[in-house]
């Protein structure tokens, strides 16, 4: 990200030297930071009123609810963890935590379930195939209600920013199926781990 | 037809997940008006911690829009991106969304400050930015917290499923918004 930022700066002021515009790029620091801190401020209400409605999902059980109906599913794409252990549950968990966009509990539970994926790891430094499928459920993401964004709409004064929200279900839908087929077809063609030997002993 | 169902489920989709957990709550005998609150601190927190991303990015591309850096590159590549129907704009968005969550807020943002929230280009946004997750940073934080090396087919796994993400991306957006 340091260079991605530097670069992004470098490059406007290189453009403004060859298009002249230099000071409508001066004036653009200004206005932008004025810009962002308008878009955190009404970000914060809806933010703290998604965050709120969640949280009842979460004490209330319901998510714990619907990761349980997910479990068989995990099992069905975990084939190489055994079954009742914990590891399971956690992933329904860390699937449902992140549906309902509740990121701060998916990810300690996703890493949890990592650690429990690592255990029954024959090759403790290289990603046994469920911990490579784990991660991919995780880089698609999938969420039933983009918040952020539709927060975002609303702060720039949106008169129907619901309008995005089945459009980027179908979105997400694709992407996460797509997720799961590819990483189970790259499986196949994945160099296989080499199981340790003589280092740091076995860890179980 | 179709479109009407999609805009009755956009519009629906919200109230229906506020009504049922809290009716959930209340059966399960939740103090609802509290958990809310405690919620809602987090909200709170979380807008706060992100502001100085916001801050960072949104300036350093108001200024690259400001110098004229798009309309350099929609000249080079106007053929591709017109047979495509993606706006120039967008692209920047693509390669960060995988790297980087806060900073592909800011970018949205700043499209749709610029664009109006109601452009083709701000809802092309909104889908890209609403589906993704930031690949790179999952894989750091999962593979680092269990010391894992190799990575295998989990890193190219997420980079095809990002490439599909934004092709799924701009088909809906271009089915339902053009």
């Amino acid at each position: 990200m340091n260079y991605i930022w530097f670069l992004i700066i470098l490059v406007s002021i290189l453009s403004a030297a060859y298009t002249g515009r230099i000071s409508d790029v001066v004036n653009a620091v200004m206005k932008g930071a004025q810009t962002s801190v308008e878009v955190a401020l009404y970000l914060a209400g809806i933010m703290a009123f998604w965050l709120g409605i969640m949280k009842i999902a979460e004490k209330s059980g319901l998510v714990a609810f619907i990761s349980r109906l997910l479990t068989p599913v995990a099992r069905k794409l975990f084939p190489d963890v055994p079954k009742d252990n914990p590891a399971i549950g956690d992933i329904a968990m860390n699937f449902s935590a992140n549906a309902f966009g509740l990121s701060n509990a998916a990810t300690p539970i996703g890493i949890k379930a990592m650690k429990e994926l690592q255990k029954l790891n024959k090759d403790k430094k290289s990603a046994s195939n469920d911990m490579c499928t784990l991660l991919a459920m995780n880089t698609a993401g999938w969420q039933l209600v983009p918040a952020t964004v539709i927060a975002v709409l609303v702060a720039n004064g949106s008169k129907n920013a619901t309008e995005i929200v089945f459009p980027t279900l179908i979105v997400t839908t694709i992407t996460f199926m797509s997720a799961i087929v590819i990483v189970k077809v790259l499986e196949k063609f994945s160099p296989a781990q080499k199981p340790e030997v003589n280092q740091e002993g076995d860890n179980d | 037809m179709i479109k009407t169902v999609i805009d009755l489920i956009s519009a629906w989709l919200i109230p229906v997940i506020i009504l049922v957990v809290l009716v959930w709550g209340i059966i399960k005998r939740i103090p609802v008006y509290e958990t809310f609150i405690d919620g809602a601190k987090d909200g709170l927190k979380v807008s706060v911690d992100i502001l100085p991303y916001l801050i960072a990015i949104i300036v350093a591309v108001s200024m690259l829009r400001a110098s004229g850096f798009f309309d350099i590159t929609q000249q080079l590549f106007a053929g591709v991106l017109d047979w495509l129907k993606i706006p120039v704009d967008v692209l920047p968005v693509m390669f960060v969304r995988s790297l980087s969550g806060s900073a592909v807020l800011g970018m949205f943002s700043e499209i749709a400050n610029n664009f109006g929230p109601d452009s083709y280009v701000t809802k092309l946004t909104a889908i890209m930015v609403g589906s993704s997750e930031t690949t790179f940073y999952v894989l750091a934080v999962y593979f680092g917290s269990v010391g894992i090396k190799k990575f295998r087919h989990a890193l190219l796994a997420g980079i095809f499923a990002d490439i599909i993400g934004i092709i799924a991306a701009v088909g809906v957006a271009r089915w339902l918004f053009l």
